[in-house]
């Protein structure tokens, strides 16, 4: 169909359905069967399986009997298992890409599909469900013994999951904002699950703060759609560029609105203060999950409409990010450095604070990626997220596991090592790959590539603003490792860690291990570019 | 050879990951057998010291031997390169050599105090440090050499928050933020070298002399690189970490840190600086010279104010001689950048030697100190020499004399070991490289002969308030043990190596010299 403006195909929402062209007349085309849209099932599949396995939870709660709803938490684990199998055969072949509103046999590059299954969304992907997985393992005592609602809990879960899988293939505006509602839309009522005060103002917070920037994302979304009257990625970048000029004050502003959004997403300052009382308000797992799939949502979603859409102002937005990015690492790691170790929830709010802080690196190879116009950085981004996201997920176990018996403060903490030889070695691992020294070798990888980008892309001063936060995040992070060793201040008796819990804490503990001794294994996705 | 390379450093790694493992149910009989563990491991780790040294090609110095050279990370270009040269060789024997010194000293004499943790936690970390402490020597990739830089802060922060004593753990803060804060700048200057230059080797660096970058990234690249060196080496005015680290320190701390630890520091400089970016070395070592010459008459004078008696009779512990042999290690250090400022074959091998020299005798120093801190319960110059004199020539003379020994060493006594590095330091210094300005140097070398009469003059007033004095007057400790036998086995080959390598300079300075040669020339 040439000729037909490209956005009357598409309506919000139903990128399946982009065939139903307005004017009768196209229709009349030599090969009907052409219009048939054919879907590429294997390249949907994970999110999809997610999204199935949501609502076989949903439904086997209805007919379980209440003695047994402990096979929804093994069932969720299976279907995330099974959605990141799923992702083998995609990474072996070559970038499938689906939903397309016109099919171009052969080509690889199509601009006009809203979902393409790249390097970089399998990588996400990868990110979203084996953290889903991780968390999952983790929520499995505390649906237990929390007493959550546990058909909920689970579909929740899962939904959020599917969500943030579906998000990073997205290449078209409205299946972005989709996929994003999708992803956070749960994660509300996931937060808001433990039926206390803290919970539900946790979750109202999180709920206003993130509405807000979906309204406000909204808005910039339909500015640029307005300029360049095109929604795919691609199409976009391409109108951007040859915009009339009266029109490039809106797509500028649309642009503007767009990324404000997004930073909401990803808890950048000044948009990061729900993040500490929602962390703190929800299940340890469930913010061990927001902390590190919440984040690879929001920022999948800021690189993909940074990058491919916005691509014609790299310069202006490059700077914008980095100037974001060296705000938000500063303010998160001295906000963590305030923490004091006697407070209530003092351990998860310093967790809280050090994501903020570790978003800011997570935006450094972004800013560089605009500044230096290639996509060559983001690689960097995708290698320190993956591996922030095992470490993450392995302090928050230790957390979850700590705060059943001891409790949540810093102080807790004290004397671990006495008590759990082999849980605090766990932490002071993940905490030192979290301030990225050795032994925590992959930590300081992660580093590495995240500085090589600043430094390649000529954003020398981002760099050394990064290095003193890293100093600075070391001292606090020390600080906690050392408390570990300590003599313990009183005597807790702590019964034998529930399987799932320790099942958690041993395979982030073993993942992180073999990466720091080969870390080309996550490196490699930094080598080169994603797209 | 080069198995014997990887085996260096995987053997205290394993060492490390076995005091994890339980050794028994008996808390005191496991402490004692990983105090064992980690003396058999570091022996075995200097006998392969020694096997490599004798299979060392002493005929060509110059050239990498027992190199190994895989691909580890190639994402960023990261190999796993190790291979030992004349420069590296010496400081690899010495590490080695005072670990397990270290290591069998603590066997009998392990820290304890309140809230010390069990042995083998220590035995753990001393590995681990070890690990750290001979890869920084062996590894040839930038990016392996700030890992390795990086795996000695964890082990020897522990070290001084939980087995040293007074304001260890702010001191021990203070050590690994300094520290972390000039290798996180380093990082970056290695990272500006490696995506310019598009390699991390540093062996193909050094061969390029420069090459292929521009004269504004040397300048950059060599600043941050020599900002994270300086606070390790230390330079003046980035030292203040260092005494506060060494007074917390336990004694085997101490002697690993200024032993080992500094050197790292002025051996990055003359593996990756003055090699690898010429140009912007060039252009601050007149600084770096600067540096160095108030390093020296700082720390000397520094060591002098403490070695006097305080005017004050209660102004507590002011003498302290733990902080005394810290503020001459920045004193000594100061001879050894002189000489790397210089530029010059003669200054870079002036500076290595006084860098195996410093190790020496300073670590001999540490450990006599450590001794008499243990007898007297304090390092207090003021409370230990009292109103005459400590006396240790008469009270237990085996310690007094080693102590003069190690003094009369340090200040540069012909003869021994202290004496050839400073003298070649201030030759090169007399004589800088072409380009660099000489009336400035010459002016630096002044300066630094100041600070060796300073030295001599604060060393011997510590000399003859402790071990000299009237054994008759009431001191605070009525009997003082002489040298024990594990004191003796642990400090006898310090002090024995310290008259080889004075006597006998040409065993270090014939490895060195051909490799200083080839770095600076780039041939």
């Amino acid at each position: 169909m040439p000729g037909t403006p490209l956005g009357s195909h598409l309506l919000l929402g139903q990128p399946a359905m982009t065939l139903s062209a307005p004017d009768v007349t196209s229709l009349a085309v030599a090969n009907p069967g052409m219009l048939v849209q054919s879907i590429d099932w294997l390249a949907i599949a994970p999110p999809l399986i997610a999204a199935l396995a949501a609502i076989g939870v949903l439904l086997a709660d209805l007919f379980l009997p209440a003695g047994k709803k402990k096979a929804l938490g093994r069932l969720t684990a299976g279907g995330l298992a099974l959605a990141l199998i799923a992702l083998l055969p995609l990474a072996r072949g070559n970038t499938r890409s689906t939903f397309c509103l016109r099919n171009v046999a052969g080509a690889t590059d199509n601009p006009l599909c809203s979902y393409v299954a790249d390097h970089f969304a399998l990588v996400f992907q990868l990110l979203a469900l084996g953290g889903a997985l991780i968390a999952a393992l983790l929520s499995v005592h505390t649906v237990d013994e929390e007493r959550l609602p546990g058909g909920e809990y689970w579909f929740l879960l899962l939904s959020s999951a599917a969500g943030a899988a579906l998000l990073p293939a997205s290449r078209d505006l409205a299946t972005l904002v989709i996929a994003l509602e999708v992803a956070s839309l749960p994660a509300f009522a996931l937060v808001a699950l433990r039926r206390d005060g803290r919970g539900a103002e946790a979750a109202l917070k999180f709920f206003l703060s993130s509405v807000t920037a979906t309204a406000v994302m909204l808005l910039g979304i339909s500015f640029v759609y307005a300029a360049t009257g095109s929604l795919h990625l691609a199409a976009v970048a391409d109108g951007l560029g040859h915009a009339p000029a009266q029109l490039k004050p809106l797509a500028e502003a649309g642009a503007a609105l767009t990324l404000v959004g997004f930073a909401f997403k990803v808890a950048a300052v000044p948009f990061h203060f729900w993040l500490p009382d929602t962390y703190t308000g929800a299940p340890v797992p469930v913010a061990g999950y927001l902390s590190v799939v919440g984040k690879a949502a929001g920022l999948s979603g800021l690189v993909l409409a940074t990058t491919i859409a916005f691509r014609p102002y790299g310069h202006t937005w490059g700077l914008a990010l980095a100037v974001l990015a060296a705000l938000t690492m500063t303010a998160g790691n001295v906000a963590a450095l305030r923490q004091r170790g006697n407070t209530a929830h003092s351990a998860v709010r310093l967790l809280a604070w050090s994501s903020i802080g570790q978003a800011g690196y997570l935006l450094v190879p972004l800013a560089a990626a605009g500044y230096a116009g290639t996509d060559q950085p983001i690689g960097a981004t995708a290698a320190y997220a993956l591996i922030y996201g095992v470490v993450n997920l392995g302090a928050f176990a230790v957390v979850a596991a700590v705060s059943r018996r001891a409790g949540s403060r810093l102080d807790d903490y004290a004397g671990l090592f006495a008590r759990r030889r082999w849980t605090a070695l766990a932490m002071a691992f993940f905490l030192l790959c979290l301030a990225g020294l050795p032994p925590g070798v992959v930590g300081l990888f992660g580093k590495v590539v995240v500085f090589r980008a600043a430094v390649d892309a000529g954003l020398g001063w981002l760099a050394v603003v990064m290095a003193v936060n890293v100093v600075i995040a070391l001292y606090y992070y020390l600080l906690w490792t050392a408390k570990l060793f300590a003599p313990a201040e009183r005597v807790v008796t702590d019964g034998r860690l529930p399987t799932p819990l320790a099942a958690t804490l041993g395979v982030t503990a073993v993942v992180a291990a073999v990466l720091s001794v080969a870390p080309q294994l996550v490196l490699q996705v930094a080598g080169g570019s994603l797209f | 050879m080069n198995a014997v390379l990887i085996a260096l450093l995987l053997l205290p790694l394993l060492g490390a990951a076995a005091t994890l493992a339980p050794l028994g149910a008996d808390p005191a009989a496991a402490d004692r057998r990983a105090l064992r563990l980690g003396t058999a491991v570091t022996g075995v780790v200097l006998l392969l010291t020694v096997v490599l040294a004798t299979g060392f090609d002493r005929g060509a110095p110059s050239r990498m031997q027992a190199v190994t050279d895989l691909r580890w990370i190639p994402a960023i270009g990261v190999r796993f390169h190790l291979g030992v040269d004349g420069i590296s060789l010496p400081l690899i024997v010495l590490t080695a050599l005072l670990t397990f010194l270290c290591a069998a000293y603590s066997t009998k004499r392990l820290p304890d105090g309140e809230g010390t943790p069990s042995a083998r936690s220590f035995t753990g970390l001393l590995l681990l440090l070890e690990v750290g402490m001979l890869a920084t020597f062996a590894v040839l990739d930038l990016v392996l050499f700030f890992l390795a830089f990086e795996i000695v802060l964890i082990p020897m922060y522990f070290l001084i928050a939980r087995w040293g004593n007074g304001q260890r753990v702010m001191s021990a803060n203070r050590f690994i933020l300094y520290t972390l804060l000039g290798s996180a700048v380093m990082l970056l200057g290695f990272l500006l070298v490696g995506t310019q230059a598009g390699t991390f080797d540093m062996t193909e660096l050094a061969a390029a002399h420069g090459k292929g970058l521009s004269h504004t990234t040397q300048v950059i690249a060599a600043l941050a690189i020599l900002a994270g060196l300086a606070v390790k080496a230390p330079a003046w005015p980035l030292h203040s970490w260092l005494p506060d680290a060494h007074t917390s320190a336990p004694t085997v701390g101490s002697v690993l840190l200024a032993g080992v630890l500094l050197k790292m520091g002025t051996y990055g400089l003359v593996r990756v600086l003055l090699p690898i970016v010429p140009d912007g070395t060039a252009t601050f070592a007149p600084y770096l010279g600067a540096l160095a010459a108030v390093g020296i008459v700082y720390g000397s004078l520094a060591c002098l104010a403490l070695a006097l008696p305080s005017p004050t009779a209660d102004s507590g512990a002011k003498g302290d001689l733990k902080r005394l042999i810290a503020y001459s290690s920045v004193g000594h250090m100061g001879f050894v950048l002189l000489g790397i400022a210089s530029l010059t074959p003669t200054g870079v091998n002036g500076a290595l030697f006084a860098n195996i020299a410093h190790g020496l005798i300073t670590g001999l120093l540490f450990f006599l100190v450590g001794a008499v801190k243990d007898r007297y319960g304090t390092a207090d110059l003021d409370t230990i020499s009292g109103a005459t004199g400590a006396a240790l020539y008469g009270r237990a003379p085996r310690i007094g004399a080693l102590l003069a020994f190690a003094s009369v060493a340090s200040l540069g006594l012909p003869g021994l070991a202290g004496f050839w590095g400073e003298l070649l330091a201030m030759f090169g210094a007399f004589d800088p490289a072409a380009g660099l300005s000489r009336p400035a140097f010459v002016t630096y070398m002044v300066i630094a002969g100041l600070g060796t009469l300073l030295t001599a003059a604060y060393l011997l007033v510590v000399v003859r308030r402790v071990c000299m004095g009237d054994p008759k007057q009431p001191a605070v400790v009525a009997e003082i043990p002489d040298i024990r036998p594990y004191e003796a086995v642990s400090w006898t080959p310090l002090a024995a190596l310290t008259v080889v390598a004075g006597l006998w300079p040409a065993l270090l300075l014939s490895l060195s010299d051909p490799a200083v040669k080839h770095l600076l020339g780039g041939g």
